[in-house]
């Protein structure tokens, strides 16, 4: 049985980078005693596959991972038995069953994410920012310099800004993420504070994502659906 | 939630964050209002490294128990951040409180090589402590350590409070709760130390007085205070069973050196092989319960989710009962998907047929370490390890598909001449040897053969603590005398040469058999800019020699110098239970390369006797 666990990971937690994050969740497996799948061979391997890795940094309580059980448990168990063994900052806030297929591969599903952006204090991009939302998604395009580890490019993510707006203090954005279109919301921010004519610390962000979207719409149409919702509860 | 030390954007900008937010399984947290002592466990090197170590699992374990403490770790900030430190002024931390470690009550260092020392006044200094005991006062932790080179604690006398000499599992609950009665009193500190004097084991240095002769060496070691014991008697733990053992390990985030369940199967070594430090002091030989170990293996498994589990102890072959555990430990954790590694196994058909159910004979290497390349060496060594049972091993090993072998020597041994140092490379050649006498057919390209050696740093409480040691510019000359050789050899091509560096060899030598005024070098030597001198990237030489030269003080006399069996040692004033006549009989049986049998064979009467457990007693009761 494939499920897909779906995680929150705040506080401290946010500077364990991915890699240590999937070390993390081996072992946390093996703590919950949920019966997972392994490859064959000397060093056998817990089968799992993670979606949208995250930078160190950012918090986010929209994580997911797939993983093979050989022994099926029910939802409500399962979260419990790995929230039982989970340190501050990480939570599961769900577990479910997933078709195997192409519903099943929660990497290659991933079309779109959430996120909530918040300022450091005094390190917002001027005292009327708010003002400059509407102007700044009415552009016809937002070029930015994109950085590789080999040269730079100019690029428009204008069209993978999907949503762009305030939140209280805070700024809500929905992005394209995955592996054909994509975007990162440090470099929509760093579009907004040229655009507010101000100088750009990828410092002045606190970064929280809230969860992340397969594409279903058909024919160009958007929907999005949330990678939580595409499994079952286990009974 | 917790509030770190650190702000987001020093550790947004340092490397492995991870290394300073603790948070980590099994790690403990308590209300520090709740508790009446702040224990501070520090491993003065970086994350990685320390939390590799068993021993403080097993303290941190032992401490939190205890209602009234509350232990927390502390390793050395990587270069990056004590930049950092120091330019911000912010004060060294505990990992669990993110406290500043000043505030604690203790400060508990282990000391398990020589190379870290640099990196305890690192950490006495970031945490804003004198670097001297004799300059804190009420409002400074008591620094105490322990471990390995706290038996020969002398180049770190001024700065620490007290040395603790024994295992850590002894007399840590008597010592803190006269601790918890010091504290109502409003007594001195000096007052806790007197105290602290009268526990078994505890050495505080400040009672004693050293006397130097013209020569340089020491003259008289004389207590100055009515509380300090003439002799330090080292404690240990002879039920190794009902003892304490973390049955919850703290399992970190990132990849520590050791990123596994460690089992602790035995304590001791029965062989007394006569340049290793550990064999000594662990003496006597005591096995874990096989029932208790079994039932550990599992809770440790369960408790840290860890994919591996390896056996620790000098030499696993010699636990009577391996079999039987390990039958038991290849049930268990193929069902559990757990690997085991087993290092410290002597090579024979019992470890072949293990290791090949084990562990992948393609990718993995057999380890030999013979230590000398002559038969002669060895046996002035007493490394009961012959060149036939090496090569029928190897052999073995070859037809049972293996192709890589590592070989571990030294170089610089009592009595070493340059015939020694060619057979390493001739042994060398003889399991190239054994590997091509294999039809062609039938092997697997061809083999390759590491050699590696490092340079013979004599320690304390060994028969050869006596021993001289050689100048830099020697010991590179005699890895120059093996890899020639080599290189001579008619299967060259198979056998790669790998050697330690020389300067770190010195140094070593000088601070493990130092006296109190190596402790004056070690302190400028800091001041100038040494630290993390067991990093090959950070080690200084130029450095140390500066501040011997800066201060007078004769690096050679340290090294170069054979001593006198008269001589007074600096860490004579401690008790091992191994006496220091057994020492000089076998110092004496060296020179005439006789062998000594190991425990089970036949008692050596070392002394250790004296426990009345262990290897001494087996069979006996
Ligand atoms: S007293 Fe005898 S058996 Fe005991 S450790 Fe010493 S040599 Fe070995």
């Amino acid at each position: 049985m494939k499920v897909r666990i779906k995680f929150a990971k705040q506080g401290a937690m946010k500077f364990i980078g991915h890699l240590d994050i999937m070390r993390y969740f081996q072992k946390a497996v093996k703590r919950a005693g949920l019966d997972a799948a392994y490859s064959e061979g000397f060093s056998p391997h817990m089968i799992m596959s993670f979606a949208a890795p995250l930078g160190v940094g950012v918090t986010s309580e929209g994580e997911y991972f797939d993983l093979e059980l050989k022994t099926p448990m029910s939802s409500k168990e399962a979260v419990e038995r790995l929230n039982r063994v989970m340190v501050d900052g990480m939570e599961v806030r769900s577990v479910r069953e997933v078709p195997e297929g192409k519903k099943g591969k929660a990497m290659s599903l991933v079309a779109a994410a959430d996120y909530l952006v918040s300022f450091r204090e005094g390190m917002e991009p001027g005292e009327n920012w708010k003002e400059k939302v509407p102007a700044f998604m009415e552009q016809q395009e937002i070029r930015i310099l994109k950085k590789t580890k080999k040269n730079e490019k100019e690029v428009d993510i204008k069209p993978y800004i999907y949503e762009m707006e305030i939140r209280g203090e805070r700024i809500f954005l929905k992005l394209a993420a995955g592996s054909v279109k994509n975007t990162k919301p440090e470099l929509v921010m760093e579009a907004f504070f040229a655009f507010c004519g101000r100088e750009f610390q990828p410092l002045s962000l606190l970064i929280h994502r809230m969860e992340v979207y397969a594409e279903l719409g058909e024919e160009g149409e958007q929907k999005l659906v949330s990678l939580e919702e595409l499994g079952e509860e286990i009974e | 939630m917790r509030r770190l030390a650190l702000n987001d954007e020093i550790l947004l900008n340092i490397e492995k964050p991870a290394r300073y937010i603790g948070n980590e399984v099994n790690s403990v947290m308590k209300d520090k209002e709740k508790v009446d002592i702040r224990f501070a466990m520090c491993f003065p090197d970086v994350y990685e490294i320390g939390m590799s170590h068993l021993g403080i699992q097993i303290l941190y374990d032992m401490f939190n128990q205890r209602e009234d403490t509350w232990c927390e770790r502390v390793y050395s900030p990587w270069p990056d951040l004590d930049k950092v430190m120091r330019e911000e002024q912010i004060p060294l931390f505990a990992l669990e409180s993110q406290d500043p470690v000043k505030d604690f009550d203790f400060l508990g260092i282990t000391l398990q090589y020589e190379m870290c020392y640099t990196n305890i006044l690192q950490v006495l200094d970031l945490s804003r402590i004198p670097l001297r005991a004799a300059d804190r006062t009420k409002d400074h932790p008591f620094v105490m350590g322990g471990g390995p080179c706290a038996y020969n604690p002398e180049p770190l006398a001024p700065f620490f409070d007290m040395f603790y000499i024994g295992e850590g599992e002894t007399v840590f609950n008597d010592l803190l709760d006269i601790y918890k009665e010091w504290k109502k009193s409003g007594k001195s500190r000096k007052e806790f130390l007197e105290m602290a004097a009268q526990v078994p084991g505890i050495y505080v240095p400040a009672f004693y007085d050293v006397e130097y002769q013209e020569d340089g060496t020491i003259k008289a070691f004389t207590p100055n205070n009515p509380h300090a014991k003439e002799k330090i008697e080292k404690q240990v733990v002879m039920d190794v069973t009902h003892t304490y053992y973390p049955r919850k390990p703290v399992v970190p985030f990132i990849k520590a050196t050791q990123d596994r369940v460690v089992l602790e199967i035995q304590r001791g070594c029965i062989r007394g092989c006569r340049f290793c430090q550990a064999g000594m002091l662990y003496r006597p030989t005591r096995e874990r319960d096989l029932e208790f170990l079994k039932d550990t293996a599992r809770a440790l498994i369960e408790s840290t989710g860890h994919e591996e589990i390896s056996l620790s102890s000098l030499s696993s072959s010699d636990y009577s009962k391996l079999p039987e555990l390990i039958d038991y430990l290849i049930e268990e954790c193929s069902a559990r998907k757990v690997n085991i590694s087993l290092p410290s196994l002597r090579i024979d058909a019992f470890s072949l047929d293990v290791m090949s159910k084990v562990q992948d004979i393609k990718k993995s290497s057999l380890t030999f370490a013979p230590e000398a390349g002559s038969q002669r060496l060895r046996d002035v060594i007493n490394k009961g390890l012959t060149e036939k049972v090496i090569l029928e091993g190897a052999s073995r090993a070859f037809q049972g598909g293996w192709t890589r072998v590592k070989l571990y020597f030294m170089l610089g041994l009592p009595t070493e001449t340059e015939g020694d140092m060619k057979g390493i490379a001739h042994l060398a050649e003889e399991i190239a040897k054994k590997y091509y006498e294999i039809p062609k057919d039938q092997r697997h390209g061809r083999c390759q053969i590491v050699v590696s050696t490092s340079f013979f740093v004599p320690k304390p409480f060994t028969p050869f603590q006596w021993a001289g040691m050689f100048r830099k510019e020697d010991y590179l000359d005699k890895a120059k005398v093996v890899k020639e050789e080599i290189r001579a050899q008619l299967n060259q091509k198979s056998i790669k040469y790998n050697y330690h560096e020389a300067d770190v060899t010195v140094l070593e030598g000088i601070l493990a058999r130092g006296d109190r005024k190596v402790a004056d070098v070690l302190e400028a030597a800091y001041q100038k800019g040494a630290v993390f001198d067991s990093w090959s990237e950070y080690f200084r030489y130029d450095l140390w020699m500066e501040a011997f030269e800066e201060l007078g003080i004769d690096p050679e006399f340290y090294t170069l110098r054979e001593r006198s069996l008269e001589e007074i040692l600096p860490w004579d004033f401690i008790s091992i239970g191994v006496t220091k006549d057994f020492l000089k009989r076998e110092w004496k049986k060296a020179m005439k390369g006789e062998v000594t049998p190991n425990c089970r064979q036949q008692c050596s009467g070392c002394g250790a006797g004296a426990y009345k457990g262990g290897v001494c007693v087996e069979g006996k009761n």
